[in-house]
């Protein structure tokens, strides 16, 4: 096959592919054609590039430039302009919004420059239905190496010493965890890979499987030989498909390879991987939970101990480890526990990915060294926050963290520090609010959530929560008082200290983390009846300005429960007692004559 | 397709399909890798720089050499195309004229492989001021 001068890398990750990633691949691939060009130029899909914001992404190798917003319709031009005379075409490439030049390398752009891409190395660099691009960026060398070169003994002390901690949110020690199932006797052991992803507007884990799912199934098999367990078990959520299907393809062509299967590259090592489907409850995200839901149960915490590690799947023992934990460990074996233990704080090593989401510029998965700011996090590689708004909160480790406000811009992101800010790395969502951003609905969103996601095994996260949701319902209704806000600590803390599982314990950090920030605004919610935000719709009344009416019921018209009134050319009136708040009128009103407050 | 049945044949598989990304792992790292620009205006496609082109990416890969090969714009010098711009890593490109196959096959030998300077070379007699308005 000859070699292709030249590779078009198309993003094939779910958000570039839900703006037609694959039409542009597609079109792409039958211009080539047209042109007679396919065995020069290759159209590669590849796994998620990170920056959503701007997807569908078309990168083009080797003169590395990186277009944004490509759609079927730009096909021609690139292909007539870039491919075959070699002149980039401008108006696709990235405009930096601060200097307002265009920007046609992607280490030039702000998005990318502080990143450094451990997790993701592969994920926008190769097609991750094809194994053998795979290898070529030494996928399955790691396995290769502990197989042949390394007791399991060693591999663990490797892991231990790099300082891996848990991606998952708990941040446990990875390679303790390694060790406490290897020395667990048992006849049969298992190496479980959670890939239930759950927080609302977290994509880590589903992009790594997406993008690179060898380095997952890889590093399983390193489990496996380090805790002497034969088979593996990956839960995932039905509700990914795309990433289901690219890592079955993956782990088919692994066996394929020889790569999965009996006597792993003749060593004798045996190790096949399972996939089990998760319905989408969050509560399974907690490893007993999941073990229980895969062994066809109800997805149910139990307490802890006895630990998965002694006593999980089928009462054997079971390493559970998140993606993006996996996804670390091939890296670690190939390039050594010194190299990665240099990169990071000091108890929190490596990288972490972020999913980037809310009100900032620059929406999308970002890999950062631990101990980056979150102000580098939001402003530089976040771009800042969208039209110039000021920023509110951050919130992070997604229903089981807390929100973060100004004063914690400088603080280093990090398992320990963002504990003792009142949140928690948790999985790595990371979603961003400015001043439009109502913090006590907020909070009333997040125990929504937990309400609807708790299993119902314990009183204090059944019970307690939803008691919870319903103080802040009336709080944000404008019934609240202030003796809620104290019922609001006081139970919050008892389901923090009470309940059984991670999910009841952290379900109150939302609550906790804006009642120490935002007090105040808990207070003129109750107090004043007033949402600054605007958010709380049964604390808003809408009125018509009457000297800014000229009646030209426009209002009236678009008014869905007719409760505007008024002559054609009269000042109109709004009827309070039959208006549902929904802003239809004032979006429609072209004289500013109608106001909310 | 072959098992991969010992460590030596997941090397073996690796360095044979390195080849094929190799395009991209070098386009991430352009400073270290030899760059071969073919100028592919009309003036340059009228005088034959596609078939140039395809010779110096075809070659290239038989000779075991690791370049990149892209094309470019008109570099001004339509008299004396096809054009070719030569950066091995290190040093300040060079530009030569009239290349056919011949040349092209000399300039690999010579110019690539050894670093010495062939007939043809269009000496740069101009300053070009880049996007950010720096002198070069």
């Amino acid at each position: 096959m000859p070699k292709h001068r030249m590779h078009l890398l198309v993003c094939g990750g779910t958000g570039c592919k839900s703006s037609d990633s694959d039409l542009l691949a597609r079109d792409l691939r039958n211009e080539l054609e047209r042109q007679d060009l396919t065995g020069e130029v290759q159209v590669v899909m590849t796994g998620c590039f990170g920056f959503c914001e701007q997807g569908p992404i078309l990168k083009v190798l080797p003169d590395n430039t990186f277009y944004v917003r490509v759609t079927p319709d730009d096909v021609q031009e690139i292909v007539a302009e870039h491919v075959i005379k070699g002149r980039p075409v401008k108006r696709l490439l990235y405009v930096d919004p601060e200097t307002h030049k265009k920007v046609s390398d992607s280490k030039g752009m702000e998005f990318y420059k502080k990143q450094i891409r451990i997790v993701l190395r592969n994920c926008g660099f190769i097609n991750p239905e094809n194994i053998e691009e795979a290898i070529a960026r030494d996928a399955y060398a790691a396995l290769g190496k502990v197989l042949t070169e390394m007791t399991p003994q060693e591999t663990i002390e490797v892991i231990k010493k790099s300082g891996l901690r848990g991606r998952g949110g708990g941040g446990f020690p990875t390679g303790l965890k390694w060790e406490i199932t290897a020395k667990s006797v048992a006849d049969q052991k298992y190496v479980v890979c959670n890939a239930d992803e759950g927080d609302p507007g977290a994509f880590m884990d589903r992009s790594v499987l997406e993008g690179d799912p060898h380095t997952v199934i890889e590093a399983m098999a390193i489990n496996g030989y380090c805790t002497g367990a034969s088979k593996g078990l990956v839960y995932i959520r039905a509700e990914y498909p795309l990433a289901i299907q690219r890592l079955k393809h993956a782990l088919n062509q692994a066996r394929e390879y020889g790569l999965l299967g009996e006597d792993i590259m003749g060593t004798g090592f045996n190790f096949d991987i399972e996939i089990r489907y998760g319905a989408g409850a969050f509560v399974c995200g907690e490893e007993t939970a999941l073990i229980h839901s895969m062994e066809g149960h109800r997805g149910e915490p139990t307490f802890k101990p006895p630990f998965p590690s002694e006593s999980g799947y089928l009462g054997k023992p079971t390493n559970v480890n998140n993606v993006e934990t996996y996804a670390n460990v091939p890296p670690i074996i190939l390039k050594g526990a010194e190299w990665f233990s240099s990169i990071g704080t000091e108890k929190s090593k490596g990288t972490k990915v972020f999913a980037l989401a809310g009100k900032v510029n620059n929406v999308g998965l970002v890999e950062v060294p631990m101990g980056t700011t979150l102000r580098e996090v939001i402003f530089e590689v976040g771009g800042g926050i969208k039209g110039g708004k000021k920023f509110k909160a951050v919130q992070t480790g997604g229903p089981s963290g807390g929100c973060l406000t100004e004063k914690h811009l400088d603080l280093h992101i990090d398992y320990d520090n963002l504990l003792s800010a009142g949140s928690m790395m948790g999985s790595g969502g990371m979603i961003v609010m400015d001043e439009d951003d109502c913090m006590v609905s907020v909070a009333r969103y997040y125990l929504e959530f937990t309400v609807e996601e708790s299993c119902g095994k314990c009183s204090p996260c059944r019970i307690g929560n939803k008691r919870l949701f319903e103080l802040l319902d009336k709080i944000t209704k404008g019934n609240g008082t202030m003796e809620d806000l104290d019922r609001l600590r006081n139970l919050s803390e008892v389901i923090r200290d009470t309940s059984l599982c991670g999910l009841g314990q952290t379900a109150p950090n939302p609550v906790l983390s804006t009642l120490n920030n935002f007090y105040d605004e808990y207070v003129e919610h109750v107090t004043e009846h007033k949402c600054r935000a605007s958010k709380c719709r049964d604390l808003m009344t809408y009125w018509i300005l009457a000297e800014n009416c000229v009646g030209c019921t426009a209002c009236a018209r678009v008014c869905p429960v007719g409760a505007i009134s008024g002559e054609r050319k009269e000042v109109h009136h709004i009827d309070k007692s039959i208006c549902i708040k929904c802003g239809a009128c004032m979006e429609k009103c072209k004289f500013n004559a109608i106001f909310v407050s | 397709m072959t098992k991969v049945k010992t460590l030596a044949d997941l090397k073996k598989l690796r360095e044979n399909l390195q080849d094929k990304i190799h395009v991209r792992e070098s386009g991430e790292h352009p400073e270290s890798t030899i760059q071969v620009k073919v100028a592919m205006a009309t003036c340059g496609i009228a005088s034959g720089a596609k078939d140039v082109m395809t010779f110096f990416v075809e070659e290239l890969e038989k000779r075991g050499i690791n370049a990149i090969v892209t094309q470019t714009g008109c570099m001004g010098y339509c008299y004396a195309e096809p054009t070719v711009e030569v950066t091995l890593p290190g040093h300040a490109p060079l530009v030569f004229g009239y290349v056919n196959n011949r040349k092209a096959d000399e300039i690999i030998e010579k110019y690539i492989k050894n670093g010495e300077l062939v007939d043809g070379i269009i000496p740069e007699l101009y300053h070009s001021i880049d996007e950010t308005g720096k002198e070069k």
